[in-house]
C-alpha cells in the first residue's frame, strides 16, 4: 500500500499551512474578521438560513460546510476509505454536539477560529485556548478511566451518504433561493443584512476553497482537538504540529494581507471576559474529547460515511438554534443572558456522560 | 501465537489506547491489531513505532487489517 503522504509529520504542517493561508484569503474575500473559517459559526449561520433561529444577523447556508463534506467524501472514495458505520451511541454524540455548540458560542468561536483569532491577534482566543486544552485534559482523564462510547458497525451505503446528500441540498437551496441584495429573506432561506452573516467570501470561492481542505484533511485525519489530547494522553506531537503550522500560518499571511490587529478589545465578533472565554472553550473542549473529535474533524468523518458523527454535527446545528433561542450565545456586548447557566448545565452533562459510559470492551 | 487487540469499531483514541495497554501489560514480545479504519491503522502504527516496537507485517483486507507488531 503507498504511503499516504499527508499522514506524515511534513504531510500534516503542509495541510496545517494550506489552511491557515487560505482562512486568511477568505477573509480578505469577505468573510468576517478573524472568521476564515469557524465551524462552529458557520454552522450557526446555516442553522439561523434555515430558520432554525432567528438571530438575524447570524443567516447564511456557509458553501465551506458543505465543501468540509463533500471534500471528504470525494478523497474517502478517491482512496477507498469511504465506510458507512454508525451505532457508537448515537444519542449521547448528539448531546455533546448540542453542548460543543453552546461552549463555542459562549467562546465565540471553535477551536479552528480559536487559532485564527489568535493569529490576528486577538490576544482573548489565549484565555480559549487554555480553556481548550483544559476541557481536553478532563476529557482525556476519562478516557483514561476507560470512557469510551462503543463500537459502531457497519451500515448501508445509502447511511453514510445521509449528511453528504444533506449538504448537497443545502447547496442546492443556495442556488434555487440566491441572496437577493437588500432583502432578508429570499424563498424560504434567511439572509443576514447586517453583522457577521452578511459577511462572506463569493460562494463558489467559498465552495471550492471548503472542498479542498475537506479533501486534505481527510488525508491528514487534521484535528485541533486531537492536537491536544494526543499531546496529553499519548505525548504525541503529531496533530499538534498541524494545529501549530496552521497558527503560524495564518499569522504571517493575516500580516501580509494586513489583518493583524494584536489587543483585547475591539476584536471583531469577540468580548473580554476572560472567565467565560476560557469557560466556554473548555466545555467545547471537554465535548470534543468525549465525542473523538473537532467541530470540523466530525464533519470530515461524516465524510467518509461515519454517520455517528454525522449525528453530532446535526447536534452542534440544533445546539446552535438553542443557543440564539434560549440566549446562551455570547455577543461583542457579552454574554447571553443565559449563558452562565448553560455553561453549568453543560458540564454537568458531559461530566455525567464521562462517569457513565465506561463500559469495557473485550479486547 | 501471539496476543490479539481487537479493535474493530472503534475509533481514536481506542485503538491506541488498547495498543498501548497490550504493549505495557508485558506482552510476549508479539501483537496483532486489528482495526477497520486507515486512520487507526496509521496512529497504531505511529504509536508502536514510538514506544520501541516495529511492525513486521500488515494485511489489508476489505474489511480489516491487522497489524502484527514486535518489540525491538
Amino acid at each position: 500500500m503507498a504511503k499516504n503522504f499527508f499522514s506524515t509529520r511534513v504531510g500534516i504542517i503542509f495541510v496545517g499551512a494550506v489552511i491557515g493561508i487560505l482562512a486568511a484569503v477568505l477573509q480578505k474575500l469577505g468573510n468576517p474578521g478573524n472568521m476564515g473559517i469557524c465551524v462552529a459559526c458557520f454552522e450557526r449561520d446555516i442553522a439561523g438560513a434555515i430558520g432554525l433561529h432567528r438571530a438575524d444577523v447570524v443567516q447564511y447556508i456557509r458553501p465551506e460546510i458543505i465543501g468540509f463534506v463533500l471534500g471528504s467524501l470525494v478523497a474517502a472514495y478517491s482512496f477507498k476509505e469511504f465506510k458507512p458505520r454508525c451505532g457508537s451511541a448515537p444519542i449521547v454524540r448528539f448531546l455533546l454536539g448540542v453542548f460543543a455548540m453552546i461552549g463555542a458560542l459562549v467562546f465565540l468561536g471553535c477551536p479552528w477560529r480559536a487559532v485564527l483569532r489568535l493569529a490576528g491577534g486577538d490576544l482573548n482566543a489565549v484565555l480559549g485556548l487554555l480553556g481548550l486544552g483544559f476541557g481536553v485534559w478532563i476529557g482525556v482523564m476519562f478516557l483514561k478511566n476507560g470512557y469510551n462510547l462503543g463500537r459502531s458497525q457497519a451500515t448501508h451505503t445509502g447511511a453514510g451518504w445521509m449528511l453528504p446528500l444533506l449538504m448537497l441540498g443545502l447547496l442546492s437551496l443556495m442556488f434555487i433561493y440566491p441572496q437577493v441584495p437588500g432583502q432578508d429573506k429570499s424563498g424560504v432561506l434567511f439572509y443576514s443584512l447586517n453583522g457577521p452573516g452578511a459577511m462572506h467570501a463569493p460562494l463558489l470561492i467559498s465552495l471550492v476553497v471548503g472542498l479542498g481542505i475537506g479533501f486534505l484533511a481527510q488525508r491528514s485525519r487534521f484535528c485541533t482537538m486531537g492536537a491536544f489530547r494526543d499531546l496529553i494522553l499519548f505525548g504525541q506531537t503529531h496533530l499538534l504540529s498541524g494545529f501549530l503550522s496552521l497558527l503560524i500560518f495564518a499569522c504571517v499571511a493575516n500580516i501580509v494581507l494586513g489583518q493583524f490587529h494584536p489587543g483585547f478589545t475591539g476584536q471583531p465578533v469577540a468580548h473580554d471576559l476572560h472567565v467565560w472565554n476560557f469557560l466556554g472553550m473548555a466545555l467545547a473542549g471537554l465535548a470534543f474529547a468525549l465525542a473523538g473529535g473537532c467541530p470540523g474533524r466530525q464533519l470530515f468523518l461524516a465524510g467518509e460515511g461515519d454517520t455517528d458523527a454525522s449525528v453530532f454535527v446535526l447536534g452542534m446545528i440544533a445546539g446552535a438554534a438553542f443557543a440564539h433561542n434560549f440566549g446562551l450565545a455570547s455577543s461583542p456586548k457579552g454574554l447571553g443572558p443565559h449563558g452562565i447557566t448553560a455553561v453549568i448545565v453543560g458540564f454537568a452533562v458531559c461530566l455525567f456522560i464521562g462517569f457513565a459510559m465506561k463500559k469495557k470492551i473485550a479486547a | 501465537m501471539s496476543k490479539i487487540v481487537d479493535a474493530r469499531g472503534l475509533s481514536c483514541p481506542q485503538p491506541v489506547l488498547m495498543t498501548l495497554d497490550a504493549i505495557k501489560s508485558g506482552s510476549d514480545g508479539e501483537l496483532e491489531v486489528i482495526v477497520d479504519n486507515m486512520a487507526s491503522r496509521e496512529n497504531v502504527v505511529r504509536a508502536a513505532e514510538s514506544h520501541g516496537w516495529s511492525v513486521f507485517e500488515i494485511k489489508d483486507n476489505d474489511d480489516k487489517t491487522q497489524i502484527f507488531i514486535r518489540k525491538g
